[in-house]
C-alpha cells in the first residue's frame, strides 16, 4: 500500500487548484533549473536507476529509450519529443486525469525530458476526444509560457523549449508511436516499418521519442527525490508507482495510484470497494486494458499486478486497466465486442491484421450464440496465432491476445453454448 | 560491408541492402506482393517473412529488414513456412474463385503463391466482401473485389507518374483502393499499373477476355512510337498482335513503356495497305506489284536524278533507308531527306543531334535545362526517369518552353527563345546553376528545332554548352530529344539532301515542279499539298495521309512484321523482330526497294538481311551495334535573328502522333477520355 508521501499524482481527483500556483504549491516546478542545470547525462542516468518502464503498455525501460536518441544534433535535423496522449485503449483513462488535473506534471516532465534528449520542441498528440483535456492541458502550457518556465530560456536554464498540442481525430491506431508520428506530419494514421526506428527517423525524419504521457509526468518528480527512491518502490524490475484504473463490476470504480506489485485483491477491494457481491462473484478480470488476455478468478486470487507477474500468468500489466467482470458477464459475448473494437480499428494496412481482425470476430459472434462447430475453436485460435506477430505493429497482437485468453480459459464455455446450440437444432428438427 | 547467412550460405553484401535482395543475390526467392524493386517498400502484404537471428522470435518482413553483419536468415524455416501459409489464406479468404475468367490467369503471381503456399481447403465460413469497381480510365479494367491491397499501384502512381491520382481510402477490411473521386488516371504511364498489380484487380482493359497468357507467342522486341526505342514484348496469337508489353532494359526504359507503346497496337488491325495500289482515273485502284512496280518505271525511266526526291518518315527503318538511298544515288539524286518535321540538325556532327548523356545519364545529372520540350508527352519514360531523379533531391530543373505539368518543379526561365538567349549569354541565374552543377545538362527538344529559326537556335544551344560546361572530358550534356523513332538512324545514314539543302527546298522544287517525282517512305507527317503536281510513290503499311496523295502505294511492314533496325535517340542501335507476317501482298521495306530497284536497272547488291545490315555498317561504323559509344563534339548551329514566338511542342496530341495510333481505337478513346474532355472544360459549369 502506497503512502501519501510517495504518491506523484497528488491532484488526480482535481480536489485541488490545478493552475500554476496551486501546482506549485504541491512542489511542481520548485527546482526545475537545478536539476537542468545537472545535465543530459544525470538526467538519463537518474531515470535508467529508477527502473521506470513506459506506461503506455509496453514497459520498456524509459531510461534506455531516451538514451537511443543522437547525442549530437545534426545540422538540419533538430530531435523531438513527442507525447501520447492518444489515450484509446478501452479500459483505460489515467492520461485523461492526469492531463485534466494535473498538467503542471506533464509540461514540467517534457520540458526535463526534452532537454535530457537535446530536444527543443515536445508534440503532444492529444486524442480528439479529449477536448477539455486540451482546453486543460492548454491553459497549463499558457501560463507557464507566461512564468518563463517554457518557451525562450526556459526556467532561466538557458535551455529553449516550446510545447505543441496537436489533436487527433479519434482513431484508436493513431496511438501506436509510427502511426501517431505520419498523424502529426498530416499523413494518413497507418504504421511505420520498424527499423529504422523513431530514435533515428521519426517525425519528419528526424530522431524523436515518443512516450506514454503517464512516463513523462512522473520524470519531474523522480529527478526530485532521486531514481533510488522509485526504485524502492514496488517490485525489481517492476519498481515504482503506477495509476490504476479499475472499471466494471466493482462498487467504486476509480483512478488510483499505487505501488507496482500490489495484489490484484487488494487493488480491487481496497480502492474500488470490491467487487460487486462479493470477491466470489468475481467471474473474470482484463488486467491492462482491453489488448491483454482476460484472467478467470483462480489466478486473480493471488496474482500481483505488475509487468512480470502477469506475463508470468499469460496476460500483461498494459496500460494498468482492470476490468472486472463478475458471474453476471456474458464473457463470450464481452470478447467479441473487443474484437469487434480491433476490426473497427485496424488501419487495413497490412494482411493479417486487416483479413484476420474481421474473421476473428465474425468468428466470435457466431460463438456467442453457439452456432459454430466445434472444431472452429481451434481454428479461432489458429487464426489468432496467425495475426500474433505477423503484423507491421502491435495492433494484431492485441486484437490476437483477448481471443486466445478466452480460449484458453474459458473453452469449457465456448464448448458448452456449441452443444447446446446443436442439441437444439436435433431437437427442431425432429419435432 | 555486412556479412550475414542466409540458408546456410554466406554472403556480403552492400551496407542498406535488404534481407530479400540479399537472398536474391544468392538466387533464394522469397515471395512478395507489395514489394518492388522500382518502388518505394512498404511491408504490407507479409508474404516475405522470414525467420532472422538474433532478434525476437517472431517472423520478420525481409523486404524491409536492412541486413545486419552476423544475422543468420532462414527463408525456409517450418516457422517460415507456416507464416507464410497463414498469410496466404488471409490473403485468400476476401478474394474471390474466379481465376478461370480472370485475364491474370496462368501470369498472376497469386496463383503461383498459392499453389505453394494456400491450403487445399478454406475455413472461412463468413462472407466474402465485395468492393465496388472503380473508373481508371479507358486503358485498365478493374475488378477491385480482387484486389489484395499491396498499394503497388499507389506508390506507382505517386512516385513514379508523379500524378497522385490513386489512393487507398477506409480503414481496415473496408479499404479501398481509388482513383480520385473515380476519375481516370491521366498519366502517359497508366499502362504499367496493369503489369504491377500482382493479382487481376487491374487488368488491361482494351485486350480484357481477348486469349489466355500461355496461348501467346513471346518475341521481344523494339517500340517506334516514340524515339526511346523502348524494350518491348510482343505477344501475338495467330497473325494478330495482342498485346505490347515492355521488357526490362535499365540503360533505356527500366522496365516502363508507355500507354501509347502499349495499347496503339490494335491500330496495326485497322487502316493496313496489304495491296499495292495504282492511281487510275483519279482513283486508287488495287494493283499487282508488277502493276505497281511498272507504273513506277513507266515516270522514273529517263528521268534525270535531281528530279525525283526520297523523304522518309518516322517509322523507317534503317535497311529500308539505306536501300532506298543507295537506290537514289544510283538515279542520281541527292534529294533525300528524313527530318520530315523540317528540324533543322546538323547531320554532319554526330553530337548536335544525339541524346548524349544518354538515358540513364539523367541519374547522374544535376541541372537540367528542358528546351522546346515536352518530355512528358514526347517521351513519357525518360520523363519519368527526370521525375526519378528529381525525387532524390539532387536535380534542379529549368524550361524555357510552354508552362506544363512535368510531374516535376522546374524554373520556368520563359515562352520562347529569348530566353534561351539569357541563358545562353549567361545573364540568367540559371545559367549559374549549370555553370556549378557538377553534370549539367540540356534537353533540346523538336519544339525548338523545328522552326524556321531552328538553326539559330540550335547554334544558342551549342554555345550555351559550351559557355556552362556542359562538354567534359567524361560527360556531354548537350541532348536533342527526338520524337522519331527513325530520325537518327537515317541522320546516320546520311539520308539527307546534298549541297546544304533541306525539306523546305525540296517541297519548295516539288511545288515549282523541279521535282517531278517524290518517294515517301511511310511519311505521313507532312503537308502534303506542298508536294504540288508531283508523283508521289508511297510506301508504307497504313492507310493514312500519304497513302491518299500517292500515285502509287507499295504496302510495307509495321515495326512488328519485320526484322529491323533502328537508332534511339541517344544513339542506340536496336532491332525490332519479325512477331507476325505483314498482311496481304505487304512485304518488308528493304525487300520492296530492293525488288524495285530490279525494275529500275539500278539491282542493288544485296539478297538478304546480312547483306543490307553490312552496307548499314559500310555506311556507318555505328550499326556494328555494341554499347553506346560518345560521339565526337565540334562546332555546330547557325547563327542569325530568332523569332520572339514561343516555342510550342510538335506533339499537340500525345495518344495520336503516327498511322498507326491514330489508326487505334483505344488511343481514340484515349484521345476522347483525355484530350478532348481536358479541353472541353474550363467553363466552371461543367458536369
Amino acid at each position: 500500500m502506497l503512502s501519501d508521501k510517495d504518491r506523484i499524482f497528488t491532484n488526480l481527483y482535481g480536489f485541488l487548484d490545478r493552475g500554476l500556483a496551486g501546482a506549485q504549491a504541491r512542489g511542481d516546478w520548485s527546482n526545475t533549473r537545478e536539476l537542468l542545470a545537472k545535465g543530459r547525462d544525470w538526467i538519463i542516468e537518474e531515470m535508467k536507476g529508477s527502473g521506470l518502464r513506459g506506461r503506455g503498455g509496453a514497459g520498456f525501460p524509459t531510461g534506455l529509450k531516451w538514451s537511443f536518441m543522437p547525442k549530437q544534433e545534426a545540422p538540419g535535423r533538430p530531435h523531438y519529443l513527442v507525447i501520447n496522449a492518444d489515450e484509446g485503449e478501452p479500459g483505460t483513462c489515467k492520461d485523461r486525469d492526469i492531463i485534466r488535473n494535473d498538467p503542471h506534471k506533464l509540461v514540467e516532465g517534457a520540458l526535463l525530458a526534452s532537454f535530457a534528449m537535446g530536444s527543443h520542441c515536445c508534440y503532444l498528440y492529444i486524442r480528439g476526444e479529449f477536448y477539455r483535456e486540451a482546453q486543460a492541458l492548454q491553459a497549463a502550457i499558457d501560463e507557464a509560457y507566461a512564468a518563463g518556465l517554457i518557451g525562450r530560456n526556459a526556467c532561466g536554464s538557458g535551455w529553449d523549449f516550446d510545447f505543441y498540442i496537436h489533436r487527433g481525430a479519434g482513431a484508436y491506431i493513431c496511438g501506436e508511436e509510427t502511426a501517431l508520428i505520419n498523424s502529426i506530419e498530416g499523413r494518413k494514421g497507418q504504421p511505420r516499418l520498424k527499423p529504422p526506428f523513431p530514435a533515428g527517423v521519426g517525425l519528419w525524419g528526424c530522431p524523436t521519442t515518443v512516450n506514454n504521457v503517464e512516463s513523462i509526468a512522473v520524470t519531474p518528480e523522480i529527478l526530485r527525490r532521486g531514481g533510488a527512491w522509485f526504485a524502492a518502490l514496488g517490485r525489481p524490475k517492476n519498481s515504482g508507482i503506477k495509476v490504476f484504473c479499475i472499471s466494471g463490476h466493482v462498487n467504486n470504480p476509480c483512478n488510483v495510484e499505487e505501488e507496482m506489485g500490489i495484489p490484484l485483491r487488494e487493488l480491487i477491494e481496497r480502492h474500488a470497494g470490491g467487487v460487486r457481491g462479493g470477491w466470489d462473484n468475481l467471474l473474470a478480470v482484463i488486467p491492462g486494458g482491453s489488448s491483454v488476455p482476460v484472467l478467470p478468478k483462480e489466478i486473480c486470487d493471488h496474482v500481483l499486478m505488475d509487468f512480470d507477474s502477469l506475463r508470468d500468468v499469460r496476460s500483461g500489466l498494459g496500460t494498468a486497466a482492470v476490468i472486472v467482470m463478475d458471474k453476471s458477464t456474458d464473457i463470450v459475448r464481452a470478447i467479441a465486442r473487443l474484437s469487434r473494437f480491433y476490426t473497427h480499428e485496424s488501419c487495413g494496412q497490412c494482411t493479417p491484421c486487416r483479413e484476420g481482425t474481421g474473421w476473428m470476430w465474425r468468428m466470435m459472434e457466431r460463438m456467442v450464440t453457439g452456432d459454430a462447430d466445434l472444431a472452429e475453436i481451434d481454428v479461432l485460435e489458429e487464426v489468432s496465432r496467425q495475426i500474433e506477430g505477423h503484423t507491421i505493429c502491435a495492433l494484431g497482437d492485441a486484437a490476437a491476445w483477448p481471443v486466445q485468453g478466452l480460449i484458453r480459459h474459458f473453452r469449457p464455455e465456448l464448448e458448452r453454448r456449441i452443444k447446446q446450440r446443436q442439441s437444439v437444432r436435433v431437437a427442431a428438427q425432429a419435432a | 560491408m555486412p556479412k550475414l547467412t542466409i540458408d546456410g550460405i554466406e554472403i556480403e553484401v552492400e551496407p542498406g541492402t535488404t534481407v530479400l535482395q540479399a537472398a536474391e543475390q544468392l538466387g533464394i526467392e522469397i515471395p512478395r506482393f507489395c514489394y518492388h524493386e522500382r518502388l518505394s517498400i512498404a511491408g504490407n502484404c507479409r508474404m516475405c517473412l522470414v525467420e532472422v537471428a538474433p532478434g525476437p522470435p517472431k517472423p520478420v518482413a525481409s523486404c524491409a529488414m536492412p541486413t545486419a553483419d552476423g544475422m543468420i536468415v532462414k527463408t525456409d524455416s517450418p516457422m517460415v513456412r507456416k507464416a507464410r501459409k497463414g498469410v496466404m489464406e488471409f490473403i485468400l479468404i476476401n478474394h474471390p474463385l474466379d481465376c478461370p475468367t480472370c485475364d491474370q490467369g496462368g501470369e498472376c503471381d497469386l496463383q503461383d503463391q498459392a499453389m505453394l503456399y494456400g491450403c487445399d481447403r478454406g475455413r472461412f465460413h463468413e462472407e466474402k466482401r465485395g468492393v465496388q469497381d472503380k473508373d481508371f480510365g479507358p486503358l485498365i479494367k478493374n475488378f477491385m473485389t480482387r484486389c489484395i491491397l499491396c498499394t503497388r499501384c499507389v506508390r506507382f502512381a505517386t512516385e513514379v507518374c508523379g500524378v497522385p491520382d490513386v489512393g487507398a481510402i477506409g480503414r481496415g477490411e473496408h479499404t479501398e483502393i481509388t482513383t480520385y473521386l473515380d476519375r481516370a488516371l491521366a498519366s502517359e504511364l497508366s499502362g504499367n499499373l496493369v503489369d504491377l498489380c500482382p493479382v487481376g484487380a487491374l487488368t488491361n482493359k482494351p485486350y480484357a477476355f481477348s486469349a489466355r497468357s500461355w496461348e501467346l507467342r513471346r518475341t521481344e522486341s523494339i517500340d517506334v512510337l516514340d524515339a526511346m526505342g523502348c524494350n518491348i514484348r510482343i505477344d501475338t496469337r495467330g497473325s494478330q498482335v495482342m498485346r505490347v508489353l515492355p521488357r526490362v532494359n535499365e540503360d533505356v526504359n527500366e522496365e516502363w513503356i508507355s500507354d501509347k507503346s502499349r495499347h496503339a497496337c490494335d491500330g496495326l488491325l485497322r487502316q493496313r495497305l496489304d495491296t499495292p495500289y495504282v492511281r487510275r482515273d483519279g482513283q486508287l485502284r488495287p494493283a499487282s506489284w508488277a502493276e505497281a512496280f511498272a507504273a513506277i518505271a513507266g515516270r522514273v525511266k529517263g528521268l534525270p536524278g535531281g528530279r525525283i526526291a526520297a523523304i522518309a518518315g518516322d517509322q523507317a527503318d534503317c535497311e529500308s533507308m539505306v536501300a532506298l538511298k543507295d537506290l537514289m544515288t544510283a538515279l542520281g539524286s541527292d534529294n533525300l531527306e528524313c527530318r520530315q518535321d523540317g528540324a533543322r540538325v546538323d547531320p554532319s556532327v554526330r553530337a548536335s543531334y544525339l541524346f548524349n548523356s544518354t538515358l540513364a545519364g539523367i541519374e547522374a545529372a544535376d541541372a537540367l535545362l528542358i528546351i522546346g520540350a515536352n518530355p512528358r508527352w514526347e517521351a513519357p519514360v525518360l520523363n519519368a526517369r527526370i521525375r526519378k531523379r528529381y525525387l532524390t533531391g539532387k536535380l534542379k530543373t529549368g524550361v524555357v518552353g510552354p508552362r506544363i505539368h512535368l510531374t516535376y518543379r522546374y524554373d520556368h526561365l520563359g515562352e520562347g527563345p529569348a530566353a534561351l538567349k539569357e541563358v545562353a549569354a549567361g545573364r540568367h541565374p540559371f545559367f549559374e546553376v549549370m555553370k556549378h552543377a557538377q553534370r549539367p545538362m540540356l534537353i533540346l527538344g523538336m519544339g525548338a528545332l523545328t522552326r524556321a529559326d531552328g538553326g539559330v537556335v540550335l547554334g544558342e544551344a551549342c554555345k550555351l554548352a559550351y559557355a556552362a560546361g556542359l562538354i567534359k572530358p567524361d560527360w556531354n550534356g548537350f541532348n536533342v530529344l527526338h520524337t522519331a523513332a527513325a530520325r537518327v538512324g537515317g541522320l546516320d545514314l546520311g539520308f539527307v539532301p546534298g549541297r546544304g539543302r533541306g525539306l523546305a527546298d525540296l517541297l519548295a522544287d516539288a511545288g515549282t515542279g523541279a521535282i517531278e517525282v517524290v518517294y515517301l517512305l511511310g511519311a505521313d507527317e507532312m503537308d502534303m499539298t506542298r508536294l504540288g503536281k508531283a508523283f508521289v510513290i508511297y510506301q508504307g503499311h497504313h492507310g493514312d495521309a500519304g497513302a491518299q496523295r500517292a500515285d502509287v502505294v507499295l504496302p510495307g511492314a509495321a515495326y512488328t512484321e519485320k526484322d529491323a533496325t533502328y537508332v534511339n535517340t541517344e544513339g542506340r542501335v536496336q532491332n525490332t523482330r519479325m512477331a507476325t507476317f505483314p498482311p496481304g501482298e505487304a512485304r518488308e521495306d528493304w525487300k520492296i526497294v530492293r525488288a524495285l530497284s530490279e525494275v529500275l536497272g539500278h539491282r542493288l547488291p544485296f539478297d538478304t538481311l546480312a547483306q543490307v545490315r553490312s552496307r548499314l555498317v559500310q555506311v556507318n561504323p555505328v550499326f556494328a551495334g555494341g554499347e553506346v559509344t560518345h560521339a565526337a563534339w565540334g562546332a555546330f548551329g547557325e547563327s542569325g535573328t530568332l523569332d520572339p514566338a514561343p516555342f510550342l511542342s510538335p506533339i499537340q496530341n500525345f495518344y495520336m502522333t503516327d498511322p498507326i495510333s491514330r489508326a487505334s481505337a483505344t488511343m481514340a478513346e484515349c484521345t476522347r477520355v483525355f484530350i478532348m474532355a481536358r479541353e472541353a472544360q474550363g467553363t466552371g459549369t461543367h458536369g
